[in-house]
């Protein structure tokens, strides 16, 4: 298989699953996968290949260690619910994947050690905790809000306190912290936070709450989008992303290259 | 190998219209020599920027996909000023595909696009799946695709091709073939993906695995009573037995499409494998 010289650009691999471990509503899945542990940045995804599928199935990359006793590995996070994901979620140790990645562009980082509000639900706040890292490594204050439908779909809340100042989480059925959605909160711990920017990742109704917040509150916004992406490369032009641009005009770019992760009041909501 | 030499200049493995994204995007799975060489079909481009269809555009079904993505491109005037440039430094070999809605739509292209340094060839797009549903010259009757052509080309260099894209419909593809070929089509690549529904009945295209064997029939039967005519094969090529799969049916080459979306290297590998130094027999995976 091909690999690239260098450590731009993503690489196609195969990927061997060394660790697989059940944790509440999805499963994790540790992946040795050469080359993309190094080139890893918050807010990439990785694409995966199903057998028998031709269309590919995208997951956000949880985690990475720079060594381990199988070498650099990375971390998924699978919420099993359709044919694709089963396949992945089902995957015992020592099974090859072939993998490409990392896909997309990463969050971008403020230059200066500013307050962050990190906001996530469900599976999809995966790519917030390597950001919470990062952020802290550079002397930001960070603020995390992570929801989910019930405690099984809440994603490690515990793990993130070592980066994070405070942690907020929210239930929909109140089975665990504060009861009620992100569109409900989101306003008044961005005012508690004093937060500049806001991150988000998660389902299109949370993204757009903390979009929404963040205008209001005049802080800058980065979602990281999930727009079903059949090949997650940038090939097909088949996950489109209704934004305006820079210039003031209305483009369709594509999530998975152009994105996942955009200013959040460049996403035109009503046309997603 | 002398069998692959279709006298177009160009190579026995080509990325079909609108699989490889903008091209850069397969760089990174080219292997160390990158793009040089690669023989690329852009998506079809049109006069003015399309933005394509509304989501999803498309569906996995067993063996391939429907798609119905609409076209998005940037429009020709942007494509000349950013895109061609980039391709053509990068040593890609650039077909352009192009779609429009009139003849003299066609035409227009064709004569901006004669211009424009770096352009190896053409693909006139004539057997979109839903071309009316897509706002495309409707090509119902051989004579309509052989009028495009006829109009293309008369506006680009001779001694540049000009590819006629047809729809794989084995009634219908030999005289559509014959029709292209007297209007000038220096090839044709069969076919396209194939008229289909998606779940919820919208209109797509069919492409992938699922459709080699409709597409390998076209080309067997246009090989067999056209001979002097260049046929590329397209659909579903994914490996080297799917891509001889053609050759053997007398395609002078392939076009790969929706392989690459589902394992971007596949252009690089194919390339290895028919390169004339390697054993046809030889599968490199
Ligand atoms: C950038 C990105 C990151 C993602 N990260 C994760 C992750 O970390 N963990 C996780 O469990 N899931 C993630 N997903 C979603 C996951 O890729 C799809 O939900 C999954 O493809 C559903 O597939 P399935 O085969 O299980 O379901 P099926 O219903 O069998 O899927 C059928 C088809 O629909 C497409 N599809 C349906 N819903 C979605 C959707 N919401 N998003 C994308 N494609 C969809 C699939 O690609 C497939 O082609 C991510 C999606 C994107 C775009
Ligand atoms: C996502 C997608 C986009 C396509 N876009 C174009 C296009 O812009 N112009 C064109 O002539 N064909 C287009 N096609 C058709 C392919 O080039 C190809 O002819 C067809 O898919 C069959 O080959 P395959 O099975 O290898 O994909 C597209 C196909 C797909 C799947």
């Amino acid at each position: 298989m091909t690999d690239v010289p260098g450590v731009q650009g993503p690489v196609h691999v195969e990927a061997e699953v060394v660790a697989t471990r059940r944790i509440g509503g999805y499963r994790h899945l540790t992946l040795t996968a050469p080359g993309v542990p190094e080139r890893f940045r918050a807010g990439n995804f990785v694409a995966v290949t199903v057998a028998g599928h031709v269309a590919r199935r995208a997951l956000w990359v949880h985690r990475v260690r720079a060594s381990s006793s199988f070498g650099p590995t990375l971390d998924v996070v699978v919420e099993a619910r359709g044919s694709g994901t089963e396949w992945i979620a089902a995957q015992p140790v020592g099974a090859r994947v072939a993998l490409t990645g990392p896909l997309g562009r990463p969050f971008a980082l403020p230059k200066d050690a500013v307050s962050c509000l990190l906001v996530g639900e469900g599976y999809a706040a995966a790519p917030l905790f390597p950001l919470a890292e990062r952020l802290r490594e550079r002397g930001c204050a960070v603020s995390l809000l992570v929801s989910a439908p019930d405690e099984a779909r809440l994603l490690a809340a515990l793990e993130a306190r070592r980066s994070a100042r405070s942690v907020t989480v929210l239930t929909a059925d109140g089975s665990v912290g504060v009861r009620g959605t992100v569109a409900e909160h989101v306003d008044d711990l961005l005012a508690r936070s004093e937060a500049d920017v806001v991150y988000a990742a998660g389902p299109t109704p949370v993204l757009r709450a903390a979009a929404g917040a963040a205008e209001r509150a005049g802080a800058w916004s980065q979602v990281a989008v999930e727009v079903p992406a059949p090949c997650g490369t940038g090939l097909c032009h088949g996950c489109p992303l209704p934004v305006v641009g820079e210039d003031g005009v209305e483009r369709v770019v594509r999530a998975c290259a152009d994105g996942p992760v955009v200013r959040g009041d460049r996403v035109r909501w009503d046309s997603l | 190998m002398t069998a692959l030499d279709h006298g177009l200049g160009l190579g026995p493995v080509m990325v079909a219209a609108g699989c490889g994204g903008t091209g850069r995007e397969l760089a990174s799975y080219c292997g160390p020599g990158g793009l040089d060489g690669l023989d690329f079909v852009t998506r079809s481009i049109t006069l003015d920027p399309r933005a394509g269809g509304p989501g999803p555009r498309i569906e996995e079904v067993p063996g391939g996909l429907v798609n119905a993505v609409g076209l998005p491109n940037p429009g020709l005037e942007h494509f000349l000023a950013t895109e061609l440039p980039w391709l053509v430094r990068a040593g890609v070999r650039v077909i352009v595909s192009i779609a429009g809605a009139t003849m003299g739509e066609y035409a227009d292209l064709a004569r901006r696009l004669s211009r424009a340094p770096g352009v190896a060839g053409l693909e006139v797009n004539v057997g979109a799946p839903d071309d009316a549903g897509a706002g495309l010259f409707e090509v119902r009757e051989p004579y309509h695709s052989a009028s495009v052509i006829s109009a293309v080309r008369r506006e680009f260099p001779v001694d540049r091709p000009v590819l006629a894209k047809l729809r794989p419909d084995v009634s219908r593809i030999v005289e559509g073939a014959r029709s292209c070929h007297e209007a000038g089509a220096s090839a044709v690549v069969v076919g396209n993906a194939v008229p289909a529904a998606f779940r919820d009945g919208r209109s797509g295209g069919l492409s992938g695995p699922a459709v080699a064997p409709v597409a390998l029939r076209c080309v067997a039967e246009v090989a067999r009573v056209l001979p002097e005519l260049p046929v590329i094969g397209c659909g579903g090529v994914h490996d080297l037995r799917s891509a001889n799969a053609y050759l053997d049916a007398g395609a002078t080459g392939v076009q790969v499409g929706t392989a690459l979306l589902h394992d971007p290297t596949t252009v690089a590998r194919l390339r290895v494998a028919l390169a004339p130094h390697t054993s046809p027999n030889e599968e490199t995976r």
